[in-house]
């Protein structure tokens, strides 16, 4: 069970960070449909570097990079030129992933060591709680580090208010003297960069390499959980382990039913897509109605000014 | 402490919103900016307010020029505005939306934010609840948030636009009451408003804009047909309608209660006969759209009944069958095809076409309507290419030749005046038809010149019909702006 849990944990961790940066683009108003194509454009450059430097963090740090420039130029396409944020997304989306393939050529089945593991110390022996948490690698540590801070920063502070606020409705926030377009540049470069990362946490650590296509499809399920999430970092991370669960589970399967080794792998696709469908429907709001107090967690709307360019004039 | 506007100009493309606009507002003082929709009293007041900026001019505030750059520097200097829709986060608390802007450390202090929020709202005798989100708020409401908001961030120069627009009656007495008791304190309040009766009775001083220029400044109490002239202008009334026989009633609607985006209409009840033309007067949005609307059969009614010639259509087919006609404002928008050519336009109006379409004869049908029309324009030319006047000529080419109502909005908006004149008389032309009219206009002249009846609307009420031969330009302006006593 402890294993299990374990396992899922660690195999979520790369989606945990690709949700929380898109969330956090699409609460200030940005949608970055490229999703699937800077995931793996990143993952690719991150392997990359770290294989010729020999740094693993290097490797991390050019996937960030590597993913806030492919989310500043929907930024730019989006918000200064006005652009169609699908249109730019996609174009982007396709882009992105051929150059993986181009530039990631030389690098197809390299072997590279990845992240270390790292317990810590006496927390790793608590029963139960300590082997699912605390005998995992920095990037899962980072991943649930991350979903903490993300929702502190959106929900609890200042600046996070206003992230909230120029994704809501931007003219109300101009009109409270909040610079929307700046801070829509900021954090859609900040969400890109988290994209980056969670690249990276594929090629240096979960799926440790790079071949053709390292991460295909990951991007689009991710901006799926995004919704699933209703924009809300601990709903969003539970869609990310929902995924990780049944991934894993699909795995254990593959032994059982041989026969299905070819449908087995892509199943959490579906089944994520139908779970969906399900929970996003009419009941949770209701639920939300009667519990005031969830309904930060429950409340499962987009934030209005969603890929809509704001002129103030 | 005194507010001066100088000279403010604001350009939006071909519209000159302001055109050297100037203003003084005292401390303690609560002073109206009237005129009519699109006069500029938005434009220009989201202009001190920092929301758009102008193209030129000054703001002086205590004898210092303010250069503002954005809403965070009006806020700055104590300048807050609160928009006609309040500018709340609908779906955060109505706490987060108090806060959201505000100055204050990293982390928000919500316990200490709701304190003052509460104090504020108690002050005024507010009753807000912090964390309900403010979707839940009425209009009233919202407003009352922001008005708190604005005091919190410390608003010396309060602006209100179009404030008493979808609040109820209660609301709007607490709302007065509360800018009464803030102008009492030495607070500067600029209240924009179309509507005289609550400028009268609320402000001390008035300025009244007219097509982005001041046109007068008046101490209240003064003569509200002064007020109206201002607002509106001078304007001969000229009759030249030659009289028709009226017939039977063709469109009777009947306690009809009509509801659209913008307004509720409730209990309407008026007849059209043959031959007759009934004019909607009334600020935009008063209920005058959803009327034509329902009449034509694209706004089904809540409740009552809408009978033309004695029969009640249901769907918008049945009301085209039975000769109901609707040409609405938005010629380009939901009357004509963008990239479609006139002679493509006659093809698709026209019911008779077979399956496949005799494209030389189209050309040579739609010739003549061009001709007969007097459309400045070749079959070729695409819809968007032609003028506002023309394309209104086109969409009347389209009409059916016997109607039985035809409806419109704004028929000779935009038009010149050889082009109006002549869509007028097409239009009277068809009531020896026994064609009913009705149409709904902003024009006064227009609605006076050309109707039979004209019924007033005010936000959702018909508070009069008028006769058009005895009725005068001050006497609907006073109407539109909510004022029954006008004889």
């Amino acid at each position: 069970m402890e294993a299990a849990l374990a396992t899922i944990l660690a195999a979520a961790a790369p989606l945990v960070f690709a949700v929380i940066g898109e969330t956090i683009t699409e609460k200030a108003g940005v949608i970055n449909l490229s999703l699937d194509g800077s995931i793996m454009l990143s993952a690719m450059a991150g392997f990359a570097t770290a294989f010729v430097t020999g740094n693993l963090w290097l490797g991390f740090i050019v996937a960030a990079l590597v993913g806030m420039a492919v989310a500043l130029l929907i930024a730019f396409a989006s918000i200064s030129l006005k652009l169609n944020q699908v249109a730019v997304g996609f174009v982007l989306f396709a882009l992105t992933r051929d150059l993986s393939s181009f530039l990631g050529n030389p690098y197809v089945h390299q072997r590279l060591a990845g992240v270390p593991h790292l317990p810590i110390p006496i927390l790793e022996n608590i029963p139960f709680l300590g082997p699912i948490f605390f005998q995992q690698d920095l990037v899962v540590y980072g991943s649930l580090v991350l979903i903490f801070v993300a929702y502190w920063f959106i929900f609890r502070t200042r600046p996070g208010l206003k992230l909230r606020a120029v994704g809501e409705r931007p003219e109300a926030a101009h009109a409270r003297g909040i610079p929307v377009n700046r801070l829509r540049y900021l954090y859609t470069a900040i969400g890109g960069a988290l994209v980056g990362l969670g690249g990276a946490a594929f090629s240096l650590d979960m799926k440790l390499g790079w071949s053709y296509q390292h991460t295909l499809n990951f991007g689009w399920i991710a901006l799926a959980i995004v919704i699933f999430g209703g924009w809300h970092p601990y709903r969003a991370a539970l869609g990310a382990y929902l995924f990780g669960a049944l991934q894993i589970i699909a795995l254990k399967l593959q032994p059982i039913f041989p026969g299905l080794s070819q449908v087995l792998p892509s199943m959490p696709f579906p089944i994520m897509i139908l779970t969906l469908v399900i929970i996003y429907t009419d009941w949770l709001k209701r639920l939300a109605d009667r519990f005031p107090s969830l309904r930060e967690f429950l409340a499962s709307e987009p934030p209005s000014g969603s890929g809509v360019p704001f002129e103030p004039e | 402490m005194s507010l001066e506007l100088r000279d403010i100009r604001k350009r939006f493309g071909p519209v000159q919103a302001n055109d050297g606009v100037s203003l003084t507002v005292e401390a303690g003082e609560l002073h109206g900016l009237l005129g009519e929709n699109g006069a500029g009293k938005s434009t220009l007041m989201k202009i001190l307010s920092g929301f758009y900026t102008a193209d030129s001019g000054e703001i002086v505030l205590d004898g210092r020029t303010l250069d503002i750059r954005g809403p965070g520097d009006a806020i700055e200097a104590g300048i807050g505005m609160l928009h006609q829709d309040p500018l709340v986060f609908l779906p955060f608390t109505a706490l987060d939306s108090f806060i959201a802007g505000s100055p204050g450390g990293f982390v928000i202090d919500r316990r200490q934010a709701r304190k003052e929020m509460m104090e504020l709202a108690e002050r005024f005798g507010f009753d807000l609840d912090p964390n309900a989100p403010a979707r839940e708020f009425t209009i009233g409401a919202r407003q009352q948030l922001e008005i708190i908001r604005l005091l919190w961030l410390g608003a010396r120069v309060l602006i209100l636009d179009e404030p008493t627009t979808g609040i109820s009656a209660t609301q709007r007495e607490r709302l007065f009451e509360t800018l009464k008791q803030l102008a009492s304190e030495g607070m500067s309040v600029i209240f924009v408003s179309h509507k005289l009766e609550e400028v009268e009775e609320l402000c001390s001083r008035v300025t009244v804009l007219r097509q982005g220029r001041v046109t007068g400044e008046r101490e209240l109490p003064c003569p509200a047909d002064e007020l109206v002239e201002l607002m509106f202008g001078k304007s001969v009334v000229i009759q030249t309608k030659e009289p028709v026989e009226l017939g039977k009633p063709v469109l009777e609607v009947q306690h009809a209660t009509l509801e659209d985006e913008l307004v509720t209409v409730r209990d309407l009840s008026l007849s059209v006969r043959e031959g007759e033309v009934v004019g909607l007067a009334g600020l935009e949005g008063s209920g005058q759209r959803a009327l034509l609307r329902a009449a034509a059969g694209l706004l089904k009614p809540r409740s009552g009944t809408i009978r033309i010639d004695g029969r009640t259509p249901r769907t918008y087919h049945e009301f085209l069958d039975v000769g109901v006609h609707y040409l609405p404002a938005g010629r380009l928008e939901e009357g004509l095809l963008q990239g479609m050519t006139i002679t493509e336009h006659f093809v698709l109006a026209d019911e008779s076409t077979p399956f496949f379409v005799d494209w030389d004869e189209a050309e040579q049908q739609a010739a003549e309507e061009i001709r007969a029309h007097f459309i400045k324009g070749r079959p070729d030319s695409n819809a968007e290419e032609l003028s506002g006047g023309n394309q209104q000529r086109l969409l009347l080419a389209m009409l059916p030749d016997h109607l039985r109502l035809l409806l419109m909005q704004h028929p000779t908006r935009g038009l010149d005046i050889e082009s109006a004149a002549w869509v007028w008389e097409q239009l009277l032309a068809r009531r020896h038809d026994g064609t009913a009219i009705m149409f709904a206009s902003s024009d006064l002249d227009e609605l006076l010149m050309y109707s039979d009846r004209i019924a007033v609307f005010f936000s959702g009420e018909v508070i009069d019909i008028l006769d058009a031969r005895t009725a005068t330009v001050e006497q609907l302006g006073y109407l539109i702006g909510g004022v029954r006593a006008a004889s």
